[in-house]
């Protein structure tokens, strides 16, 4: 290449410098640039990646992406999985193979599609030493296999985070595998139960054949004798889950919908055996097989769908900081798995991360923020000698805390507890489909008798099969089938929008309208500092951002989104609980409370001089901009509320719901919140403490119906005694270990949406109940009169199921976030 | 008529074939995650260097079942 041509090449790259690959931010070479196209790409590659990532719906990655800073964060990430290699994270969460191999489930965050799936598992061509990976993709969760000796945990996290799917050791494997174990058992009843139904229908079509033609009596008792072990067989195994739990039900007390269908399995099964040893008479095993058949599909259909969701709420419980940097005797920092840290540890925390300990501060000063224990949403200065709370984040420089209680005994730890008793004492409501329970067996059994006294004095021999008959047509199975299909459809389609259900009785229990208790911090409010609203020129903000960014100050937080990378200030002053100085662009530029701009002979024009006891008075804090002497604008720091927050209460209360705030922080901040949407004072309760709101909830539980929201591990005991505790996007393990709902978008909408499926997804049971009773009354007087036969009921009770499954179906209870 | 004396038990007998099949299907693992393999089916095989088929490193290993 000759010096001018080189020239020339370089001349075309500077001119080009500025035009960055939309996927890798390198800049696109000269001759692939696309003038007038609406992305740039240096490579194919980069195009069919950006062109995967953005249909895949995955575009905020490139937003992160520009968040964090592309390679810097990668390295920061690769360095921080250090604790993987240690013997401790090992003991907890590895699991060893044979042939010296090592398995461990990870949990990885956004997999959506088949390209994630793709990516992760071609893991071991990645890292030399991971023999296979296995991924999930509904759940997210990974399971790699390695050769321990071969390489480390720690460079299998790192690559995985190089990839952009930052790994977390999945906790809890026992559960799953247990529950995986209880899957594949009910699969296998499935499996028996419809080869045994199978072959009863097809003995069955014989024996109605011979019913209406004639059939040879040793085929007739053979087909009988056959049809009557495979169907006791069916009744007894697949079927036994049903008697266990009818059996449990009666022995609480409170029948639920099993012991209505038991009844009629025992009557069909008692009644065949006897009739098939006598050799005359009725059969009805392959109703009562289809019959086990169908519950059990529709058992596993419910279950499968609210699975789901309890799963993706547990495994979120996985992503929460689990390392903490434990100080060594010699000074050197080492990262451990928070579980294993003990009294007396020297821990470091550094900015922005969790305190994992109680225990004091031995070295460094900082704010903390406690809001997710305590509710308290400024953050609170805490220096040498004094305590930092576990779950407290650290939001100024790194400190080091001498750990005086870990796990449990923190007062985080504490309050779990409660948890357990809260929920253990939470006031009980009977389930819909239980109270019909009741109502079922009494009619049932009542008609049984009727029947039987009404043939005695006509037919004494055709009594007890006609009583029998009814005993079994009248079974509620279209409740037991579909009632669980119906709602474990919603619960599916609500995980599906980010709305994490954990039972179907939470949907009961939301079927009338109650109290509805939010919490303020993180759910009403994005719980972080935040410049809520400005009186002046706009304009000055990004001054001020810049001045802000040069102090180390909670409130300076607040601005970080309004600087401007053009403006920088070097000579930022920060006056301690005043404010900020510093020049930008050559202008002086002041920052900070009324007082500070006084002391520095601030002019403060009358239009704006309101603006600070204004904000004031709304619970904010007001942070004067002066630009060379002048006060040009004022801004109101503070906790923003949601911007959703007033429709969400607004559409709560038109549904009848009577909404209530209760909060750790200030009442006086807590009753201007509950101002601004709308929400009378003596419904805003401040200043109350995580005991406190377990009381409130408890006395409110006990008046009536009780929905409580929040995020915090302050909240965690009112969610659990609350009839249904939601937890918000960006709550606390705590939170989400104690309630019933976890909703995984931000904002308030789904929560509205949610109390409003409650109600419609219990009109969909009623339907169905009502469908099936239909079905039963004509069932129940063909009994009486007598005409029923097993043919009769061969076609009444499939057909009662089908219909009732698909109103199930095509009920729409949940009809997602965004219709409204 | 006697032929269905013996079209009835094999009829059971390959009912309780396929049963049997099924169930160690399920207890393989099979059917623990059902959306995954759906996703897998339509990846290409990685490009292979010239070497023997064999020498696949990524092989589907059922999980290990203790019980």
């Amino acid at each position: 290449m000759t010096t001018l041509s080189r020239q020339h090449d370089a001349h075309l790259d500077t001119a080009h410098a500025h035009v960055a690959c939309d996927h890798c931010r390198k800049p696109v070479p000269a001759g692939l640039v696309e003038p007038g196209a609406q992305a740039q790409f240096c490579c194919a590659g980069c195009r069919t990646a950006f062109g995967i990532i953005n249909s895949c719906g995955l575009s905020d990655y490139y937003a992160l992406l520009e968040s964090s800073g592309d390679t810097a964060a990668t390295v920061a990430r690769a360095a921080a999985f250090a604790e993987f290699d240690d013997p401790t994270f090992s003991a907890l969460y590895v699991r060893a193979l044979p042939n010296n191999l090592a398995e461990i489930e990870l949990v990885v965050a956004n997999v959506h599609c088949g390209a994630c799936l793709w990516l992760l598992e071609r893991l071991p061509s990645v890292v030399p030493g991971v023999l296979s990976a296995r991924l999930q993709i509904r759940s997210g969760l990974i399971t790699v296999t390695f050769d321990p000796a071969a390489t480390q945990l720690s460079r299998v996290a790192a690559a995985m985070a190089a990839l952009g799917y930052p790994p977390h050791p999945a906790k809890d494997r026992s559960v799953r595998d247990q529950r995986a174990r209880e899957d594949r058992e009910q699969l296998i009843r499935i499996a028996i139960a419809g080869a045994c139904s199978g072959n009863v229908m097809m003995l069955a079509f014989a024996l109605y054949g011979g019913h209406f033609d004639g059939i040879e009596p040793a085929f007739f008792t053979a087909f009988r004798i056959l049809s009557a072990v495979l169907g006791l067989i069916c009744i007894f195994w697949p079927g036994w889950p049903f008697f266990h739990s009818a059996i449990a039900s009666i022995r609480a007390k409170s029948p639920n919908i099993d012991v209505p269908i038991c009844i009629a399995l025992l009557a069909g099964a008692v009644a065949g055996l006897v009739n098939t040893i006598l050799d005359r008479g009725e059969l009805y095993f392959d109703s009562l097989t289809m019959l086990v058949l169908l519950l059990l599909f529709g058992r596993l259909v419910g279950r499968k769908q609210q699975r789901w969701a309890t799963d993706a709420v547990e495994l979120l419980y996985s992503i929460t900081p689990f390392s903490a940097h434990r100080v060594a005797d010699d000074g050197s920092v080492r990262d451990i798995p928070a579980d294993a840290l003990a009294v007396g540890d020297l821990i470091e925390v550094r900015s922005g991360e969790s305190v994992p300990v109680d225990g004091t501060i031995e070295a460094g000063s900082t704010r903390l923020d406690l809001s997710i224990l305590s509710g308290e949403s400024r953050p609170v200065p805490a220096g040498l000698g004094e305590q930092a709370l576990a779950g407290a984040v650290n939001l100024g420089q790194t400190i080091r805390v001498r750990a005086a209680a870990t796990g449990r005994d923190t007062r985080a730890g504490r309050l779990m507890a409660m948890v357990g008793e809260a929920a253990a004492r939470r006031a009980p409501i009977i389930r819909f489909t239980d109270s019909i329970a009741s109502i079922f067996i009494i009619v049932v059994i009542a008609l049984a008798a009727l029947t039987f006294a009404l043939w005695v004095g006509i037919n004494p021999a055709a009594a007890t099969d006609n009583a029998i008959a009814m005993l079994i047509v009248t079974c509620p199975c279209a409740l037991g089938i579909a009632a669980p299909v119906a709602l474990g459809l919603t619960i599916g389609r609500a995980a599906r929008d980010g709305v994490l259900i954990k039972g179907a009785d939470v949907l009961e229990r939301l079927a009338d309208p109650g109290t509805i208790v939010l919490d303020k911090t993180g759910t009403l409010t994005l719980g972080k500092p935040r410049i809520a609203d400005v009186v002046g020129d706009r304009a000055a903000l990004p001054y001020a951002a810049a001045v802000e960014a040069g102090v180390n100050h909670p409130l300076a937080l607040a601005f970080a989104q309004h600087a401007d990378p053009a403006l920088a200030c070097n000579d930022a002053l920060l006056t301690l609980g005043k404010g900020a100085s510093g020049s930008v662009n050559g202008s002086r530029v002041l920052a900070g409370s009324r007082a500070f701009l006084a002391d520095h002979a601030v002019h403060i024009p009358d239009s704006l001089a309101s603006a600070f006891s204004a904000f004031t008075n709304r619970g904010q804090t007001p942070v004067g901009i002066a630009i060379e002497g002048h006060l040009v604008a004022v801004a109101a720091v503070g906790d923003a509320i949601r911007e959703d927050a007033p429709n969400a209460i607004d559409a709560l209360r038109r549904s009848g719901w009577s909404v209530q705030i209760l909060s750790g922080d200030d009442p006086t901040i807590v009753r201007r919140v509950g101002q601004t949407l709308g929400i009378p004072e003596s419904q805003c309760i401040g200043g109350v403490s995580p005991e406190g709101k377990l009381a409130h909830i408890q006395a409110l539980a006990s008046k009536g119906s009780v929905v409580m929201v929040g995020d915090g591990v302050n909240d965690a005991a009112a969610l659990a005694a609350a009839h249904v505790g939601v937890a918000v996007h960006g709550g606390a393990e705590a939170s989400l270990a104690a309630a019933d709902v976890f909703i995984a978008k931000p904002g308030l909408s789904p929560l509205v949406e949610l109390v409003a499926t409650g109600p419609r997804a219990l009109r969909s049971v009623r339907t169905i109940l009502a469908v099936s009773v239909v079905y039963n009354v004509i069932a129940g007087a063909l009994c009486l009169l007598g005409t029923i036969n097993p043919i009769v009921a061969a076609a009444i009770m499939p057909l009662n199921s089908l219909s009732v499954l698909t109103v199930a179906v095509r009920s729409r209870a949940w009809r997602g976030i965004s219709c409204r | 008529m006697s032929v269905i004396a013996i079209v009835l038990p094999l009829a059971i007998l390959l009912a309780m074939g396929f049963l049997y099949a099924f169930v160690r299907a399920v207890r393989s693992g099979q059917y623990d995650d059902l959306d995954s393999p759906a996703l897998r089916a339509i990846q290409d095989d990685p490009v292979r260097h010239a070497g023997p088929r064999t020498a696949r490193p990524i092989r589907h290993t059922p999980a290990p079942t203790q019980d």
